[in-house]
């Protein structure tokens, strides 16, 4: 495989949760979401429950992916960050440790320059959790961790999905 | 890679359509989202041109209950079949789980087929992964086009390794369910293995 499985333990969503509230609050924004590069939703906070959020996700991974094909396309590595300006609200999007998505939606209340200044502030922050938590799977999987919750199950389990 | 979120006990996955231009992809995905519980899918997405040509992807989620107590949760994604749409396809895999190739009973399509199923290797290839060993399923489908071309010929030219295969009708939605289930399946049986 190319790539581990992302795993998301409580006490770092917890962290994850916390530096996504303040930089809400201090960027004055509406909604944030925290996207896997593909396309699975980790965390959102604010008016979270006004948007089909899983739809979100998998449209914005796509937008950041088509965009970092065109900027191969032009040698550079990838666009870090997308903003889309609409006629109330507006969408901030940028790589955080070069493997999730931030979004910020915004409106009036807010500027662009201030979700600039906060997101970068953050994406710091956010990045010291990815950088943990990627170390701990790493770590989990070496040491073939019996709490793996899908270690156990059996055919039965996986038959009753479907009945 | 699939996500595995202990705060909120979700598992996700990602499936993948691949499959030559009009095999029937898209179609798979709107049976199952017209024949699934309101509650157990979200909104289908489909990014197409006005001719209704798969122009980037269409997306899916759906939600299969629980194991274990974790939400299993499966995003199927089709690609955009036709030839010139190659950058987009390389995207659409980063990060699948398992693949279902979709292909073309029609004759005159058995080209596009392989076309179609070598592009999908040098794809995957690209992104690290190797179709051999990823959860991967044939769906033979069209089967009810007069003429169709036999299963046993299908079958030598694109299952060489003889993965699991299933005839399938997407329109009427014969052989879909059952396609879906092995692929999920498979990549369960693929996460049990705990890599």
């Amino acid at each position: 495989m190319s790539n581990p499985t992302l795993v998301m333990y409580e006490q770092e969503s917890r962290e994850v949760n916390d530096a996504l509230e303040r930089l809400l609050k201090e960027a004055n924004a509406t909604v944030i979401f925290l996207v896997d590069k593909n396309g699975q939703l980790i965390s959102g906070v604010g008016e979270t429950e006004r948007f089909d959020t899983t739809s979100l996700a998998s449209l914005t991974a796509g937008n950041i992916a088509a965009t970092g094909g065109l900027a191969k396309l032009i040698g550079e590595k990838e666009f870090s960050i997308l903003f889309h300006e609409g006629e109330k609200d507006n969408l901030h999007i940028s790589i955080v440790c070069g493997r999730v998505i931030l979004v910020v939606l915004f409106d009036s209340r807010s500027s662009l320059g201030l979700v600039r200044l906060r997101v970068k502030k953050s994406s710091e922050e956010l990045s010291c959790i990815f950088e943990k938590l990627l170390k701990k799977s790493e770590e989990r999987i070496k040491r073939d961790s019996s709490d793996f919750p899908f270690a156990e199950i059996t055919d039965d389990d996986i038959d009753n999905l479907f009945s | 890679m699939s996500f595995i979120n202990y705060a909120s006990r979700e598992i996700n996955c990602k499936i993948v359509y691949y499959g030559p231009g009009l095999c029937g992809k898209t179609t798979n995905l709107q049976f199952i989202y017209q024949q699934t519980a309101p509650e157990a899918r979200g909104k289908m997405i489909s990014l197409a041109t006005e001719t209704e040509r798969t122009l980037f992807f269409d997306f899916m989620p759906l939600s299969l209950g629980e194991i274990r107590g974790f939400k299993t949760r499966f995003h199927l994604y089709t690609v955009p079949g036709q030839v010139f749409y190659d950058a987009s396809r390389k995207l659409i895999l980063k990060g699948v789980d398992g693949v279902v190739f979709v292909a073309d009973s029609h004759e005159e399509r058995m080209d596009a087929n392989a076309e179609s199923l070598e592009n999908l290797r040098i794809n995957l290839k690209e992104q690290g992964y190797d179709l051999d060993k990823l959860p991967y399923i044939i769906q033979y489908n069209k089967r009810d086009v007069p003429g169709a071309m036999p299963v046993e010929e299908l079958r030598r030219e694109l299952n060489p390794a003889n993965v699991p295969e299933f005839e399938a009708c997407a329109t009427s939605g014969e052989g879909v369910f059952e396609t879906l289930k092995a692929v999920a399946k498979l990549i369960l049986i693929d996460l049990k293995k705990g890599k």
